[in-house]
């Protein structure tokens, strides 16, 4: 049993928020595996990007694994969840493997999308994971709409809208927050406050920071986006309410170790000192191995073989990927349109073009 | 004098900046963080926070700031992060600065340059790789302009934030680093072109090849490979998509008789598209000797991998392919 401390809330009172949280041994090793396979994912996909085998864009989630983990321990995959571009943690706990989340961002034919939409496009329908969006702010409405769904469909699920501190100030978070609000659709508006929206602190974008109060009229909570147990309890206690009684805003503060991308150094707007603090006082994972120890629930040497076995998970899935082949060429033109081979896709060249009639006009 | 097109527009931004105390830059990360792409690296420095302005992610909140502050007299140019995120804010390019001066009757002005990095980079997928010249071309009350290289960078840059109408300013991220060697006239600070000018950039006799941004690099390596096989190309950079020069291809056309269009945008309602509706409505059309062939970026959402992602996009080869078809039968 772990105490929790309180929770930053808005217009919740009245409402008994948890004040503690249990854990099995089981789960609390599991927990421990599935964290650090994430981290050694994301710090493989560094090393593959600084040897050129990853291209593009690449936005690496280590430091908040405790966000997703968390969420996934209070939630079922019933769920929705919907996310923007830092959401390869996001696939794997939603049941991509480390080899198809590495795979795909080495563009290769076994990747979670075939190689066709890299490291910001993961996709998972049949536990309901929509995404994976590039476009900043844009992914919001649509996680709106899934709560629309589920309401629709009378399930007993909610969606977990899932945003960065520097995608806050998109105009159509409130809009589609003032449609939950109406609706009172079961919506999660998720804020990963990471502190900082690319090279920008939250103090120099936004005007009010205290982002689980951005929901107008909609209640609002603050998570500790660092302590699992917090995010866990906080989630089961929003699901809930979201249930019941519509949307809730939530701020989990949380911190990413990497730079905004793979272009971005991350230590010209933030000090390393800073970073070498989270690293050493805060980071999500040595905080469970903590627990893990304090509890008796392994010996540090246990611990180290799990780090091994998830080293060497994610090592096998690298080397797996590096072998696997580049999508078939024939992939090109599939998945435009349903039924794609009833439309005419034109060529670079107009001969090359794919023609339902079978030949060129 | 050699430098890269980075250099050459924010060479051009700080001149700018400097020549008039109402221009100004917008946008995400344009002023401590050097701008996203490094385009405004030093501006802020040197011209400070009230003339280089960062601003949250809202690309329809400052592009909507812009409008109006131009319209009350100032000349904003908004960088987009890409023009991919300008779609958030694409209802102020199109329905706030575009038709203001129409509707007011002439009343209202909004002297406002939109730029950001336009069309195909490498391998970042489909939700950051498309051209929108085709799209905002199609706007009346917008100029849309796509340079090829430093000089076009330069040169026009300088003439979008001199222009009293709003412009869509169209770079190239593979082109940021490019280098091209200038003479000293392009460096004077005030090199200006003339917009809606397209340039020959190689003359030639057998066939006209139009084109812009980045692909202006594939027609002109087509051009070397073609005169080894004893074809004349004559290349056209278009500069501004528009307004477009109609003048100049069309008398290219009434010259060499044959006409490609190169471009990395889909293929339908494309800027080829456009140039081939003009060879059907001018007097060029009695001097073809041969089908406009075009040559467009492929009919699909890019995809991430390097293999799709290479068949997808035109090349010289493809270029010479279109170009010896218009040619069959005669070379």
């Amino acid at each position: 049993t772990i105490n929790l401390e309180g929770y930053q809330t808005k217009m919740l009172d009245g409402f008994k928020l948890p004040t503690q949280s249990t854990a099995t041994k089981e789960e609390l090793l599991k927990l421990y595996k599935d964290m650090n396979v994430m981290r050694k994912i994301e710090l493989a996909c560094d090393k593959l990007y600084k040897q050129r085998e990853i291209r593009g864009f690449c936005h690496l989630y280590d430091g908040q694994e405790a966000v997703i983990s968390g969420i996934e321990a209070a939630c079922n995959l019933e769920d929705a969840i919907i996310t923007a571009y830092r959401c390869h943690c996001h696939a794997y706990t939603r049941g991509d493997t480390p080899h198809q989340i590495i795979a795909e961002l080495m563009g290769r034919k076994t990747g979670s999308t075939g190689g066709k939409g890299g490291s910001m496009h993961f996709y998972r329908k049949k536990t309901h994971f929509y995404g994976g969006h590039g476009i900043v702010g844009a992914q919001v409405p649509m996680g709106a709409g899934l709560a629309f769904a589920l309401k629709y469909e009378k399930k007993p699920n909610v969606s977990i809208t899932m945003y960065g501190d520097g995608a806050a100030n998109q105009g159509q978070i409130a809009e589609a927050a003032n449609m939950a609000g109406l609706w009172n659709l079961p919506c999660l508006f998720v804020c990963e406050n990471n502190l900082y929206g690319m090279g920008t602190s939250t103090a120099r974008a936004s005007h009010n920071t205290d982002f689980y109060t951005r929901g107008d009229k909609i209640p609002g909570i603050r998570m500790d986006g660092n302590n699992y147990f917090h995010v866990k309890e906080g989630f089961k206690f929003a699901k809930q309410y979201a249930l019941e009684h519509g949307p809730l805003f939530i701020e989990l503060r949380t911190y990413r170790y990497h730079g905004h991308s793979m272009s971005d150094s991350g230590t010209t707007y933030r000090t390393q000192e800073e970073i070498k603090e989270f690293r050493q006082k805060k980071d999500c994972i040595q905080f469970i191995a903590n627990t893990i120890l304090q509890n008796n629930f392994a010996t540090q040497e246990q611990l180290e073989a799990i780090q091994d076995e998830t080293r060497e998970i994610v090592d096998k899935a690298v080397e797996q990927a590096l072998k696997d082949p580049l999508p078939d060429d024939h992939e090109l033109c599939t998945d435009v349109y349903i039924n794609n081979d009833k439309y005419y896709i034109r060529g670079i060249e107009y001969e090359q073009g794919y023609f339902p009639e079978g030949k060129p006009y | 004098r050699t430098l890269t097109v980075r250099e050459a527009i924010n060479a051009a931004l700080d001149e700018e900046v400097a020549r008039d105390e109402k221009v100004f830059i917008i946008g995400e990360e344009v002023a401590n963080y050097q701008g996203a792409y490094k385009v405004t690296k030093g501006l802020v420095q040197k011209h400070g926070p009230n003339r280089i302005v960062d601003t949250p992610i809202s690309e329809m909140g400052f592009a909507g700031i812009a409008v109006g502050a131009a319209m009350y007299g100032l000349r904003p140019v908004v960088e987009f992060m890409t023009m991919n995120f300008a779609m958030q804010a694409i209802d102020q390019i199109i329905n706030g600065a575009a038709k203001i001066r129409y509707m007011s009757n002439g009343d209202l002005d909004t002297p406002i340059v939109f730029r950001g990095l336009n069309g195909p980079a490498a391998a970042v997928a489909a939700q950051h790789s498309q051209c929108f010249a085709a799209w905002y071309s199609s706007c009346p009350g917008l100029i849309t302009i796509s340079p090829y290289d430093v000089e076009d960078a330069r040169g026009l840059l300088k003439a979008a934030i001199r222009d009293p109408n709003p412009v869509v300013f169209l770079e190239n991220e593979i082109m940021y680093n490019v280098q091209f060697t200038v003479d000293d006239a392009v460096m004077d600070k005030d090199f200006v072109l003339p917009i809606g000018k397209a340039k020959v950039m190689r003359e030639g006799t057998d066939v006209t090849i139009v084109s812009f941004s980045k692909p202006v690099k594939y027609c002109l390596e087509a051009a070397e490979l073609l005169a080894k096989e004893g074809i004349s190309c004559e290349v056209i950079n278009l500069r501004t998509i528009r307004p477009l020069d109609r003048k100049a291809i069309v008398d290219s056309v009434k010259k060499t008789h044959r006409l490609v269009t190169v471009e990395e945008g889909w293929p339908q309602c494309g800027v080829g598209s456009e140039i081939c509706a003009l060879m059907m409505e001018s007097s060029a059309f009695d001097f073809l000797d041969a089908p406009v062939e075009r040559v467009a970026g492929l009919d699909i959402p890019l995809a991430y991998a390097p293999n799709l992602e290479a068949m997808s996009l035109p090349n010289a080869q493809h270029v010479a392919n279109a170009v010896r078809k218009t040619l069959k039968g005669h070379k």
